[in-house]
């Protein structure tokens, strides 16, 4: 009896310390805590999370910065929001975001915080359409009205309107949609709810949005794979996937009305506009005149001032240095891997972000 | 003869104290030596048991444990969206405006829907493998063919239905004439309903083995067809047991994730027939919980975990209460 009165006591006491332990954790999430707590420690070891769309590109810089400077970056593509929640609970060293911190992510963290565009990616309209050789053209109008539902036959006025000489089938347009949470999707619904007032006050823009309608596929690879088993499906991709997997997709007209081919030079383009001091703006629905308006810069989220934790200045100035190799050096890989390098414009902001980075209230960089 | 055995085993502690007395007389050290071990047998037994305890019971403090955290976790998503949570139709983070009612429908008319299709091919994976031929080649190579269903990683099963069993899905309702998808309800249900096969056709087939040969013997000398040795003797007899391994079945699809999410065309919007696009909790959570970017919308995700949770549960219940109305009769 004493035995059993003694275990059901410590099985009571377990069961308290797990809870007492699921509170102290609720604060920020636990999004992606096998992310190992070491933000410190080696010098020569950076930690960074977040966005997979720039996982290739920063595998590919990392292992070339590597063969130069020795440094070891850790990244792991657990997706933007997930990086920045690393960043909040100061798990990582860096975190990587498709979006700029919107309010709530911006006042959750302990310090102000600098982003740096490191590279610019693009979303294209994609179709399946058997028997249609030409490269369909789209207006945002049109566009927002086929995700909307509101026009739902390939051979609707509005689209043969823009598309005069191309013979439009009478099938039914399909939808497809990205069902998981992505930077992709917020880059589409960000520019659906720049053009169109019906969208704005309807799905709206963010990472998931309520869909109106359409399949939901995992991925670009989901998408992709029912726009091409679904004759009449329209979806949005990646640009570099689309290219990869050599995918037709649309030419966009963009605010200067011109129609524009989503390709490498164009993204870069979206770029070259007047980009606010603290880098934060979407190229979505770009003024330049031959940017392709489905545009999006990506970037790296660190604090502005680096003395925080047991982080000694070797280390940060390693980091920092890295950062700055990205921006001017590194650029180098985008092109082949289908990213868009940084525009001139995006380059200079992100040099004077680097400036501003202290440590202990001394700036890092001379 | 049983009874003297009763008897011997109870005069046992007597004989042993005897036999104590008896080596006292020998000697001191062989002596100590004898108390020395048996205490230690005895606490070896001790601790043996209480190992046993505190393993058995540390599964129940992790269950708890889990519920915990579960609701721990969704306190916030609950005091905003109350128990609307569970019938709101409308799932739109960008408003942080959350409803589970399409996810919980898509969840149990998938599961239901798979379990109604793989029934008939586990009961008679079940009976063939059982009755008909529990022995040679062929039974061995069925046995692990099905056993080898169970083995196979989901995200095949997915990726198969979504390159092969779609394509054939979306002929057959273009046949039928319903909107010509592919993805569905139906395509995940008829995933599922593979996957949970092995589930209920293996707990069914040694059910069946179980069944005494006397019984059967007794049904085949009074007359009895095979068709009827099936019908009136092993049925009633494994029925606890077969409907246990159906409840093993649904418990697997209800929590299938990865398979269901690659086809069931993943949307909130609630589905108009078995034809419909949908989702289930559990596809959901997996799609949205790495970019849920804001505190509430993850602990709206980490309630339909939650809900999730208790839907298992509370269906397990019924479960087990309809074994125990079966048994009883």
């Amino acid at each position: 009896m004493k035995i059993l009165k003694c275990i059901a006591f410590s099985a009571l006491a377990i069961s308290g310390s797990m809870f007492m332990a699921s509170c102290g954790g609720s604060g920020n999430g636990s999004n992606g805590d096998n992310v190992s707590n070491a933000a410190s420690g080696d010098n020569n070891n950076i930690l960074g999370a977040g966005s997979t769309f720039d996982n290739p590109l920063f595998s590919k810089m990392f292992s070339e910065y590597n063969k130069i400077n020795g440094l070891k970056v850790n990244y792991q593509s657990i997706g933007s929001g997930g990086g920045i929640q690393q960043l909040t609970a100061k798990t990582v060293d860096f975190g990587a975001s498709d979006a700029p911190l919107n309010g709530k992510q911006d006042s959750a963290l302990s310090g102000p915080a600098i982003h740096i565009p490191v590279t610019a990616g693009a979303v294209v309209v994609t179709y399946n359409l058997p028997g249609i050789k030409d490269t369909l053209l789209m207006t945002p109008d049109v566009l927002a009205k086929i995700f909307l539902g509101k026009i739902t036959k390939w051979n609707d006025p509005a689209i043969q309107a823009i598309n005069q000489g191309v013979k439009l089938p009478a099938t039914g347009i399909v939808v497809s949609h990205r069902s998981d949470g992505s930077g992709t999707t917020n880059i589409f619904t960000t520019y659906l709810t720049k053009v169109n007032k019906d969208w704005e006050a309807g799905p709206g823009k963010g990472s998931s949005v309520n869909w109106p309608v359409g399949l939901g596929g995992k991925g670009n690879e989901g998408v992709a794979g029912s726009v091409k088993q679904t004759p009449g499906g329209i979806g949005y991709v990646e640009l570099a996937y689309a290219i990869q997997n050599a995918m037709s997709f649309a030419k966009m007209q963009n605010k200067a009305g011109k129609f524009i081919t989503p390709n490498i030079a164009s993204v870069t383009a979206a770029a070259n506009i007047e980009i606010p001091a603290d880098a934060k703006v979407s190229l979505t629905n770009t003024e330049a005149a031959d940017g392709y308006p489905i545009s999006g810069l990506s970037w790296v989220i660190i604090y502005k001032e680096q003395k925080y934790g047991d982080r000694n200045s070797d280390k940060v100035t390693k980091m920092v240095k890295l950062l700055q190799w990205m921006v001017h050096e590194g650029q180098q890989y985008s092109a082949p891997l289908n990213y868009a390098p940084l525009s001139e414009k995006a380059v200079s902001i992100a040099d004077a972000q680097l400036k501003s980075i202290t440590f202990d209230g001394k700036p890092v960089l001379q | 003869m049983e009874a003297q055995k009763d008897t011997n085993l109870a005069t046992r502690p007597e004989e042993t104290s005897g036999r104590v007395v008896s080596i006292k007389k020998q000697g001191t050290v062989s002596n100590t030596k004898r108390i020395d071990r048996s205490f230690r047998q005895i606490r070896a037994e001790n601790v043996f048991r209480r190992t046993l305890v505190i393993v058995a019971l540390s599964m129940v403090v992790l269950v708890l444990g889990i519920m915990l955290t579960l609701i721990w976790q969704s306190t916030l998503s609950i005091r905003s969206s109350g128990v609307g949570y569970l019938w709101g139709k409308v799932w739109d983070p960008v408003r942080d405006i959350y409803g589970a009612y399409p996810y919980i429908l898509g969840t149990l008319l998938t599961s239901f829907l798979a379990l109604v299709i793989s029934i008939p091919f586990s009961f008679a994976v079940g009976v063939f493998l059982g009755e008909y031929y529990p022995k040679g080649w062929m039974s061995d190579l069925l046995k692990n063919t099905v056993e080898l269903i169970a083995a196979v990683p989901s995200v095949i099963y997915g990726f198969w239905a979504l390159a092969v069993l779609v394509p054939i899905v979306r002929d057959f309702e273009t046949k039928i004439g319903v909107e010509p998808v592919g993805l569905g309800i139906f395509s995940s249900s008829l995933i599922l309903a593979v996957m949970v096969i092995p589930y209920a056709a293996s707990l069914g087939r040694s059910m069946i083995q179980m069944v005494p040969a006397n019984l059967k013997e007794a049904a085949y000398s009074l007359g009895a067809t095979r068709w009827e040795v099936i019908r009136f003797v092993i049925f009633p007899y494994t029925r606890s047991g077969l409907f246990a391994g159906i409840l093993l079945s649904l418990g697997r699809a209800l929590g299938e994730t990865m398979a269901v999410t690659m086809v069931i065309g993943n949307t909130s919007l609630i589905p108009k027939n078995i034809f419909s696009p949908g989702n289930t909790m559990a596809s959901v959570i997996a799609n949205e919980f790495t970019e849920a970017d804001h505190p509430v919308y993850l602990s709206a995700l980490i309630e339909l975990g939650l809900v999730l949770f208790l839907v298992t549960v509370v269906i397990n219940m019924i479960g087990k209460k309809m074994i125990s109305r079966f048994t009883n009769d």
